[in-house]
């Protein structure tokens, strides 16, 4: 893995950046999609001096320069991890909806009363679990990877144009333009509901393309217009508690929805 | 023009003929939607019974067939830093579009006037629109439909041939030699007098079935000087930007042109992509810079193209009036409703 000997593109050196994985409170099902892909996954490593991914490899080093952080933060020895982190690497990407917005994990913050839903879930037994948190929430992020999971592709292509130096760019378009682009029929013309006209898009409608409604897990477009997005839920019959199980399973759009929060419990 | 009659089940002979040895492009259903109707789409057929020649009007145009929603312009191969182009046109074989109705015959001309008979002609589109044979299909109105506020409602060219139903017998023009010399294969007959009655009785009849209308009268004036009108706040403040109206729209051709890389590094590609002027993305250039980074003005820049824009440079208006964007804008956002509202008569007041 650790060949060295630098690598030219149309005449230009690459740049191999040292690169680490780390996990926090996650499934690790965004690591294990950069691993998925056999069939791409040797030329992805020759791009980059890979010197932590314990889902691939034993060996460590502190010796980075970017760090992909999958996981949301959840304990106080997290955040300690996670500055440490911030310290030692020069760019941090926050990799998957767990790290950019909290993911599904951020639900339990729902719960008016964390303690009593602890105590339900896990009896006596004493866990260290505070509150939910994104990566962004604790340190700075430079770079988001967006999706739970990941998208494979979308990695590969911040990792190629980090080495040959192109800019890196995500759709700040919905759902919606990837869903036309594959000729799929609108969920909404057989009743379902579709979090597609405000969620960004990059997944290339993965979901509406397997006939099930967007569940917002890569967060807001820009511009997103949630107010005419819940009206338009609502003229088509859905409950207000459908719509915002929906707008909160994966914490993206909390921030635009604040008041609402801890409703339940 | 030559105009000829013939039986019914003809059609299925002819079209058995131009399927033997060529691809065939026609309306399908597709699925149903929630209330159990069907859901059309233009689709590659091989049997005749799967073609629906009675359908009302499909979810998105024929246009991937000519301006595919992604489409490759140039790959690269790279060896040893050097680096080798190719450029192909994405088209195998010469096809058929069989049953286009008047209004997206009408947008292929309207298609035309910028990406085939203007100065810089766009190759990948031409080499697609020349090897095409185009039926056309007379329809039923539908509620949404106003082609014929935008002079859309009849093809006068841009198909080979196209067909009527006279009830009893199809009534077709032929415009072309091939057109001509595919219908020798099957029977036809010179129309009568019977049938030119006839013919004008149809035509009355589907005439009487529009009813959603657009006023184009000094349109493209009138928005000139509605350039500030409220209204597009009211229009913007319920657009999702979701890019949807362009998408299904059969006559909106801008693209955007995305460079990629392999990540063996051995090929690179120039991808364009048909984009909306409503989604956030396209207004955005170098540097990050947004020239309407507000909703209403990226919408209204949707309809000054169309409606001002397009009508200035071509004394039309880039809009045939299928409604397709108003039936598939969740927001309910239609071109009747949004021109009458520039107007002074909408529902926002
Ligand atoms: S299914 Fe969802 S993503 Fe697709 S067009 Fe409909 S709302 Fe948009
Ligand atoms: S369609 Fe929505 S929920 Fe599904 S992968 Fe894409 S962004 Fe996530
Ligand atoms: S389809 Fe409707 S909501 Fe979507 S961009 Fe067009 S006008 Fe706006
Ligand atoms: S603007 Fe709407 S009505 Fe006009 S051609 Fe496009 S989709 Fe049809």
């Amino acid at each position: 893995m650790a060949e060295s000997r630098t690598r030219t593109y149309l005449g230009v050196p690459l740049y191999r950046p040292r690169v680490a994985f780390f996990e926090f409170s996650s499934c690790e099902g965004c690591q294990l999609q950069i691993l998925n892909n056999e069939s791409t996954l040797l030329d992805f490593l020759s791009l980059v001096e890979v010197v932590n991914f314990r889902e691939a490899m034993t060996e460590r080093s502190e010796d980075y320069e970017i760090a992909f952080v999958e996981g949301s933060i959840t304990t106080e020895e997290e955040i300690k991890r996670l500055k440490k982190i911030r310290k030692n690497a020069k760019t941090l990407a926050a990799m998957g909806s767990c790290a950019c917005f909290g993911g599904v994990n951020q639900l339990k913050n729902r719960f008016r009363n964390p303690a009593s839903a602890k105590r339900e879930v896990y009896g006596s037994h004493p866990v260290d679990s505070g509150p939910v948190r994104a990566v962004e929430d604790v340190v700075g992020v430079d770079l988001r990877i967006y999706g739970c999971p990941i998208s494979k592709d979308e990695v590969e292509k911040i990792v190629l144009h980090i080495a040959i130096g192109k800019s890196i760019v995500v759709p700040k378009y919905p759902v919606c333009m990837e869903c036309k682009r594959n000729e799929n029929i609108c969920l909404f013309e057989f009743g379902e509901p579709c979090l597609g006209p405000v969620t960004r898009a990059g997944c290339d409608s993965w979901c509406p393309s397997n006939r099930a409604g967007c569940w917002g897990c890569r967060g807001p477009a820009e511009d997103v217009n949630l107010r005419q997005m819940r009206k338009i839920m609502e003229e088509n019959g859905f409950s207000e508690e459908t719509i915002i199980d929906r707008l909160e399973c994966f914490g993206g759009f909390l921030s635009l929805m604040k008041p609402e929060r801890g409703r339940h419990g | 023009m030559i105009f000829r009659v013939f039986e019914k089940e003809e059609l299925k002979q002819l079209f058995d003929i131009l399927s033997d040895h060529n691809r065939v492009v026609a309306p399908v259903e597709a699925g149903r939607d929630g209330s159990g109707r069907p859901v059309y789409a233009f689709s590659d057929v091989r049997e005749f019974n799967d073609i629906r020649l009675n359908h009302t009007v499909t979810k998105l145009p024929a246009k991937r067939y000519f301006l595919p929603f992604k489409e490759d312009l140039a790959t690269f191969t790279i060896e040893n830093d050097n680096w080798h182009k190719s450029i192909a046109y994405n088209i195998e074989q010469p096809f058929i579009l069989f049953g286009l109705h008047p209004c997206d015959i009408n947008a292929l001309n309207k298609l035309d006037k910028v990406l085939l008979h203007s100065v810089y002609p766009m190759p990948y589109y031409a080499a697609k629109r020349k090897n095409m044979f185009i039926i056309g299909f007379d329809c039923i109105p539908q509620p949404y439909c106003f082609c014929r506020s935008m002079g859309a409602d009849t093809a006068l060219h841009g198909f080979d041939m196209f067909i009527t139903d006279l009830g009893a017998r199809y009534f077709v023009e032929i415009l072309t030699d091939t057109a001509y010399n595919f219908l020798r294969h099957i029977r036809t007959e010179e129309p009568g007098e019977d049938d030119h009655i006839l013919y004008m009785k149809v035509v009355a009849e589907r005439n009487e079935k529009f009813t959603a209308h657009v006023d184009t009268t000094d349109l493209a004036k009138i928005l000139d000087m509605e350039f500030q009108s409220d209204v597009w706040k009211y229009w913007g403040d319920r657009c999702l930007a979701c890019g949807t109206c362009a998408n299904v729209c059969p006559t909106c051709y801008c693209y955007g042109v995305e460079e990629t890389v392999d990540i063996d590094l051995k090929g690179a590609r120039k991808t364009k992509m048909l984009y909306s002027c409503n989604v956030m993305d396209f207004a955005e250039v170098a540097g990050g810079h947004n020239f309407r980074p507000e909703r209403h003005t990226r919408l209204k820049y949707r309809y000054y193209h169309k409606h001002r824009g397009f009508v200035e440079a071509f004394e039309e208006s880039l809009c045939v009036g299928c409604g397709r964007c108003g039936e598939s804008c969740l927001a309910d956002i239609t071109v009747p409703e949004v021109i009458a509202s520039v107007r002074g008569s909408g529902r926002n007041e």
